[in-house]
Parts: structure tokens; sequence; C-alpha cells
């Protein structure tokens, strides 16, 4: 083989480029008419998220993989939007979860519909499975990072193909790992060492959601952009369940909420 | 074939609706020396007959890895073969870079038919010289295809492309319908049974043949020659206790997958074994 010098592979443009003959491949990229305009005048391509989700968490159980998440859409430290999607089935046996932007979370899952379909209109028994998702999502991810432009997500991908079972995260810069429990934002700080103390193999369906609610109330607690209203994805071989948004059971009545100033300093 | 007054280039059709550049093609593939392959349930065997151009050089190579779980035996301008197998490698490594899984055979044969499709339609370009008998693996099991240089692939159950491959056909069309159930073994011998067709009065040995085998949890090997000498062995003996000798080698050889001479064919570069590849008979 000649040496092929492989800077980066990037995804082609298109999922179904294959589709095209390949001296039409449209592109609208910010960084086309940014680049073109760096020419001339100093531009900085790093950006910054403006509607953002907070933590979704994984784990893995007897049947397959569940995946939860609130439905708030914060504006800063604003919380904006209450009713906001933030778990999306990628194909019949794969889901994506996403924590950051909600406009680049929004922008992956039409990419992934078209990379779906594109696998599917080959129509020949093979399909993408979670683990080739996963894969795709990470040089997508790392692609932009490397043009600095990012998508401003963490991403959680969960699945089940042929038994596998398969649970793992993709980073806005490109870090990607697999694990028995995943959680991403402040459930890296709060839901992990409760799924590290509590996580066992085949748990049961009941007790995985059990243990997601657990992690889930704390973090309604303690992160100031969760909300009380969740969402919990079960990824089996037969297909991916979405709950319809619920509330936890939360205890505010406590002593020191009554009357909270009460011993601070300055106060009268 | 007789001279075609429409044959000058690709792009022109006869008046009877042929391309005749690309059935020049086509010709060039028939002229190289046989290749052969046969599938069952679990394994694809491909199989060539070697030919050395004199009895200095070493033979053209014809069996080439592409993947773990794909690899092609090609009849034709090997040289042409060369390059479509680094287009496939290419396409296999990075498949398996983008999604960590490997890409299914047959998708990889549809890119290269349409690579192949598009120098029928290009003046200054021309087809590919070499016929493709591709095995592979996919989710669905194990496939064998041929890759036209008319940009046309079909799917077999057995088939055999080159010259004098229309007595490795006439015995494969005998016997494809016992092949899905035979063992790993039985169809190496079914493979080697039809070379012998192709080679007619030759006696059938390592030095004049090439075998390869890839299989449902086996990654794709060629044959070293002590194997395919145990088989052959085999043949002549038609013993059972042959048989699970070579099942005992089988495991350990398994193992070893042969390193590629990445830089092509060994020995003469000369295309169609024996003939000049341009040498199209008036």
């Amino acid at each position: 083989m000649r040496s092929s010098k492989l800077i980066s592979v990037v995804p082609r443009t298109l999922p179904e480029s294959h589709l095209y003959s390949f001296h039409f491949i449209p592109t609208l990229r910010s960084i086309d008419f940014f680049q073109s305009l760096s020419a001339y005048v100093a531009v900085s391509m790093s950006r910054q998220p403006y509607v953002t989700g907070t933590s979704v968490l994984g784990l893995i159980y007897e049947g397959g993989v569940l995946i939860a998440a609130d439905t708030a859409g914060s504006y800063g430290s604003t919380t904006r939007f209450k009713s906001v999607e933030r778990m999306k089935a990628v194909s019949n046996n794969t889901l994506l979860g996403a924590s950051g932007e909600i406009s680049d979370f929004q922008a992956i899952t039409q990419l992934l519909d078209r990379l779906i379909v594109a696998d599917a209109m080959w129509d020949d028994g093979n399909d993408l499975g979670p683990l080739d998702i996963h894969n795709y999502l990470t040089r997508v991810m790392y692609n932009r990072r490397n043009k600095f432009d990012p998508l401003w997500n963490t991403l959680i991908l969960g699945g089940v193909k042929n038994g596998v079972k398969h649970l793992g995260s993709v980073s806005m810069i490109g870090v990607h790992y697999v694990d028995n429990h995943i959680a991403t934002g402040f459930g890296i700080h709060l839901a992990q060492p409760i799924f590290r103390e509590e996580w066992k193999e085949n748990m049961t369906l009941e007790e995985g959601t059990r243990l997601l609610e657990k992690a889930l109330l704390v973090l309604f607690y303690r992160d100031r952009s969760a909300i009380n209203k969740i969402q919990v994805a079960n990824v089996t071989e037969d297909g991916v369940h979405i709950s319809q948004p619920y509330a936890l059971k939360s205890e505010w009545n406590l002593e020191a909420f009554k009357n909270p100033t009460a011993s601070a300093a300055g106060s009268w | 074939m007789f001279r075609n007054q429409y044959d000058t280039d690709v792009t022109t059709w006869s008046p009877a609706g042929r391309l005749h550049q690309v059935e020049y093609a086509m010709e060039a593939v028939k002229q190289g020396s046989a290749a052969i392959g046969l599938r069952s349930k679990t394994h694809v065997v491909l199989a060539t007959v070697n030919k050395a151009s004199s009895e200095l050089s070493s033979y053209q190579k014809k069996l080439f890895k592409i993947d773990n779980h794909i690899g092609i035996a090609m009849a034709g301008l090997t040289a042409d073969g060369r390059v479509l197998s680094r287009y496939m490698r290419s396409e296999c490594v990075t498949h398996n870079f983008v999604y960590e899984s490997p890409l299914p055979v047959g998708r990889l044969v549809v890119q290269v038919a349409d690579k192949a499709q598009v120098c029928t339609q290009r003046s200054w370009k021309r087809p590919y010289g070499v016929g493709l008998l591709v095995a592979g693996l996919d989710e669905t099991g194990p496939h064998l295809y041929q890759n036209c240089p008319s940009g046309n692939y079909f799917e077999f159950h057995a088939f055999a492309i080159g010259s004098r491959s229309q007595a490795a056909k006439t015995y494969l069309e005998r016997k494809f319908e016992s092949f899905m159930d035979c063992s790993k073994v039985e169809l190496v011998r079914h493979a080697l049974h039809a070379v012998k067709e192709s080679l007619q009065e030759e006696e059938l040995s390592s030095a004049n043949c090439g075998v390869a085998i890839v299989g449902i949890g086996e990654p794709f090997v060629i044959l070293d020659s002590k194997s395919l000498q145990a088989y052959i062995d085999s043949l002549e003996e038609g013993k059972n206790d042959q048989a699970a000798k070579l099942e005992v080698e089988e495991e350990g050889n398994a193992a070893v997958i042969e390193r590629q001479d990445i830089s092509g064919g060994a020995g003469v570069g000369v295309g169609a074994e024996g003939e000049g590849p341009t040498d199209m008979e008036t």
C-alpha cells in the first residue's frame, strides 16, 4: 500500500454520500464562511453554549440499557424551557441522550437520522448497532473539535444488538469510553459515586430504575439547573421505550428551610 | 472476436447496443488463469491456478487478503487487481476506523462495482481488466461475489472465472447443492477438485495452485504450501484419517495469518499469464 497520509479521517460529509456522484456534495458549514473571512479579519471560532441541558445518566441492567435525563433547557442560570426532550431513539435498538447545547443535540439527531436512513437503504440485512453509532459520533465530535468548531455536548449512547449491551459516552472534544454506568455533567460528581457503590450485574428493570431515580433525586436537590421532571428510557433488543415525563417525590419540609436567613450574618 | 467498427473507445455504443471495449475487458478476464470460489453455511473457499511465466520466475499472486473477514481471488490483469485490492483495503480500514466494526462484504462489492462502472462511462479511462471473486462475511453469514469489469456484480454459491474455468464450473454445477452443509475440509477438497479440472493434464501440487479460506469466527487465511500439500495428498488418498489429521493441523494454522507482500505480485509483472495483456487477437 502506498503510504497515505491520514491526517484526519472524517466521516464523509453526508452519511448518504455513496448515493451521490462525487462531484456534487453540498456543503453548508459555517466554517467555510469564517475560514474565507479569516483571510481578511481575525475570526475566533470558539463558541459558547446558549440553551443547555444538564446531566444525563445511564446504566446497564439485565434486559438492556436504562438512560434518564430531566426535561429542562436552561438559558444561563435561568430555567427557560421545561419540556425539552434530551433523549432520542436513534434506531430501534439505540438511544442517544445529550447534555450541553440543545441546538447541537438537535443537529446531531438530524445527522444520525440521515445516517440510519442511508444505512437502511442498503436493505441487505446489515444494520448499524450502538457500537457503530458510538464510534461514528466520536469521529464527528473529534473532527469538529479539531476545526475549533465543537458541538457543545456530552453524548450518551446506549443500545443492545445481538444480545450485546453497549453503553458509552462521547464528549465535545471527542473523549469516548464505555462503561456499565455513565453520567454527564453534574452527574459525574453526584451520581457516579452512587452507581459505583450500588450498581451490580444483571439488575432487574425495577432495581435499575430505582437506582437511576435515586441519583436523579440527588441531582434535583443539588444541581441548580435540574428540575423535577424526568424521563427514563429503556432500550432492549426489541426496541426503545421512553417514558412520559414524571416527577420524583422530594422532601422540602426541612427546619432549616423554614427560616433560611435566621442565622445569616447581617440579617435583621 | 471479430474486429468491430465501434470499438475505438469505451464511450461509443455499437448499433447493436454493445460497448465493445467493456466486452474486450471481460475477455482479458477470460484469458487469465483460473480462479474458483465456493461457499458453505460457515465458510468460503477461494482457489487459484498459479502459472509462472517461466521456470525461473515465481508465480503471479492472485489471492489477496482485504481484511480479516474479506479476501479476493482475481483473474485477468493482476496489476489492475492490485489497485482494486488497495482500494478495497482502504475502504475496509476507513470503515473500521469510523464505525469500529467490519465493513459488510456486500457493501464493499457494490462500491467496487460502482468504481468499475465509472470507467465504462469516461472517454479518458479504460475499464479494469480484472475479474474478482470476493469472499467475505457479514451479519447474515458468509458470501461469495463476483465483480466484473463491466461494473456488474453477482452473488454465487460457487463460481469459476478465467481460462479453462468451464471445466471447473461443470464440476461445481454437479456438486454445489451439497456445499452448504460441507465442513471446511470437505469444502477445500471440493475446491481442489475444481482446480484439478482446470489444470487438466498437469499434476496438482502446492506449486501450481493456491487456496484461501474465510469463515465465521475464522479470519481470512491463505494456506501455506505445507497445509496445501496436506490437503492435496488427502485428495489422492481420499482417507478419513487424513481429513482428521488436517483438522488438527488447521487448528494450529488458523492462528497464523500469512503476511502479505504489500508491494503486490511477486516475480514477473506481466498481466494475464503467458499472454501480453494488450494482445487482442483480431
